[in-house]
């Protein structure tokens, strides 16, 4: 029952099909592109998230990475959401996204901001995993912050 | 039908020291309880191991009644304190039968201990006139292995790194082992220390040692052994192995955390530098300089752990009333029967040796392609607790290729039905990920 809400059924999905996986170069040549790789010491996942961007739309968010099912369905679920969104809306996503993961399970999720985000909210429970769905999100801050768009608050988890 | 007798004479299966498991559980509280609605299955013991009432007691009892400090007190109390804690002192040196009481170390934890023997190393060499056994320069060389535990291998990089010498490693073998091939040009009269981890955290190997300890005194050099996993589950003879230097950890022998042990020969600690400095280990001190203590008051500067070091003492008693024979022989029998049991489990790999010869209770496996994480999330939910990650031995994980392994490990008090409840998890593992 427990571990239900850990390991939703769209969190299964997102890693066992994931999105958008690989990293690519940008379709259009005039975009910034940047990268950020991220591990996390404890477990040894790690992420790398590329974002084109002509400075105002996200064009593409691609990534690749290996761990957990938690940190891998996390990138792929990042990708479906803020991929072609304009940098102000992703960055309302991912400060939403960091919110509900940094709220212990007391946070209450926008499906209509978060989509298949949502299914996250039973990780916010377990402290071990927080870091585990955060890891595609913090990597992409950086890679976003790299391209030359804005950056969102910091995490507090 | 075959049955194979041994000849009359030879020591008999029947032979070998035993106890009831159900009776050492009972002096565990813990093991009463329940996680996620589950009883408890802790398999976990070589992160840290759990207390018996008799450990948990004494230490109560050090704080209800005999609280004082050490070692500088003439009243009662204090004289008590001392003597529980000297007490301790010659309990752990009886246990890995130094040969002086004055041998024993008390440090924090393994992790401190090698660094106070790496520091001392730091020490000798800004000084001319230090023992040159410990000084340090470009051209000498210090050797550990690629299965250390991190403890055993950033003291030694940042030690390389303070003076210059330069650090080597032996390699692991595709079955977990020591690879001994290159000893020879491994080990040669640049070696002024080898460090090496008596039995693998993560891959569960015991290294053969005489071999090693042949070549290190062969060449003049010194041997460190860490025995944070292996003096918890085997009996320990320092003089038998011929070494050094050794180092464990209280936690993982049923003692509290925050105390541990570096054992060292009488003459090197005496020739060592001190590490720390301040009350407790010095001689006399003047506004100008300092004269030191002898071990082991040298290395142990400012107030100790004393209810730890207590605890620690009454954790050997527990361990020595059992006996060390048993303890190992009953870990020897369980690993044999876990290897058995996760060999039915489809998809399963285990990174490090697949027979219980030359090795302890430490069991490292990948479940098919199911990350650690994962694998040991669904244990967890059925109340078995197993660690996974890199193990803070991340080039073991490197060496086979993966970025961390799920981790099962094994206790005096560990059951066969234990091992039957990690072998069903990792069923339900399988169902929920593939």
């Amino acid at each position: 029952m427990q571990l239900d809400q850990l390991y939703q059924e769209i969190i299964l999905d997102h890693y066992k099909h994931p999105h958008g996986r690989g990293l690519r170069d940008a379709d259009d040549p005039g975009d910034q592109v940047a990268e950020a790789h991220h591990v996390n010491p404890t477990c040894g996942d790690e992420v790398t998230v590329r974002v084109a961007t002509d400075g105002d739309v996200l064009h593409d968010i691609s990534y690749d990475g290996m761990g957990c099912s938690i940190s891998q369905a996390s990138a792929s679920v990042l990708h479906e959401l803020l991929r072609g969104q304009r940098a102000g809306e992703a960055f309302a996503v991912h400060e939403a996204f960091v919110e509900l993961m940094s709220g212990r399970g007391q946070v209450t999720p926008d499906e209509d901001v978060l989509g298949d985000g949502v299914a996250f909210a039973g990780v916010a429970r377990y402290p071990a995993r927080v870091k585990c769905a955060l890891l595609p999100w913090m990597a992409f801050k950086d890679a976003a912050a790299r391209a030359g768009v804005g950056v969102s608050p910091e995490v507090k988890a | 039908m075959t049955s194979i007798a041994i000849p009359a004479g030879m020591p008999q299966f029947d032979d070998v020291p035993r106890y009831d498991v159900a009776t050492v559980r009972a002096d565990f509280p813990i093991l009463d309880r329940e996680v996620n609605g589950h009883r408890l299955v802790y398999l976990d013991s070589a992160n840290t191991s759990h207390k018996p009432r008799q450990v948990l007691d004494v230490l109560g009892e050090h704080y209800a009644r005999h609280n004082a400090n050490v070692s500088r007190s003439v009243h009662t109390l204090g004289t008590e304190a001392t003597e529980a804690y000297e007490g301790a002192r010659a309990k752990i040196a009886a246990f890995i039968n130094a040969p002086s009481v004055d041998e024993v170390v008390f440090t924090k934890n393994s992790t401190e201990a090698i660094n106070i023997v790496a520091y001392a190393f730091s020490n000798a060499s800004l000084r001319v006139d230090a023992d040159p056994r410990f000084r340090l320069g470009p051209g000498d060389e210090v050797v550990i292995s690629e299965m250390e535990h991190h403890s055993n291998i950033v003291p030694w990089q940042l030690l390389c790194e303070r003076t210059g010498a330069t650090l080597r490693w032996f390699g692991v073998t595709d079955n977990g082992r020591l690879d001994e091939s290159n000893l020879d040009d491994l080990i040669t009269e640049r070696t002024k220390i080898v460090s090496l981890v008596h039995m693998s955290n993560i891959l569960g190997t015991v290294n053969a040692t005489s071999r090693i300890t042949q070549r290190v005194r062969a060449v003049g050099a010194l041997l460190l052994l860490d025995c944070s996993q292996s003096v918890p589950h085997m009996p320990m003879d320092v003089v038998d192995y011929d070494a050094d230097f050794i180092v464990f950890t209280g936690h993982k022998m049923c003692g509290p955390t925050g105390i541990g042990v570096l054992w060292g020969r009488t003459e090197l600690l005496a020739a060592m530098p001190p590490v720390f400095g301040g009350g407790s280990m010095i001689e006399t001190v003047t506004m100008a300089r300092s004269t030191f203590a002898a071990p082991p008051a040298r290395f142990e500067a400012g107030t100790p752990p004393i209810a730890e070091a207590v605890a620690l003492g009454a954790a050997v008693d527990y361990l020595s009333g059992i006996g060390m024979r048993a303890i190992q022989w009953h870990e020897k029998e369980l690993t044999a029967y876990a290897l058995d049991a996760l060999a039915t489990v489809p998809g399963l790999r285990i990174f490090g040796p697949t027979v219980p010869v030359g090795r302890g209770g430490t069991i490292s496996f990948a479940l098919g392609d199911i990350h650690p994480h994962d694998v040991g999330q669904v244990l967890d939910s059925l109340g078995v607790q197993v660690r996974v990650g890199h193990h803070c031995a991340r080039p073991v994980c490197t060496r086979f290729g993966v970025p961390a392994t799920t981790r099962a490990s094994f206790y005096l008090y560990t059951t066969t039905g234990e091992i039957d409840a990690l072998v069903d998890g990792l069923e339900q593992a399988r169902k929920v990920f593939n």
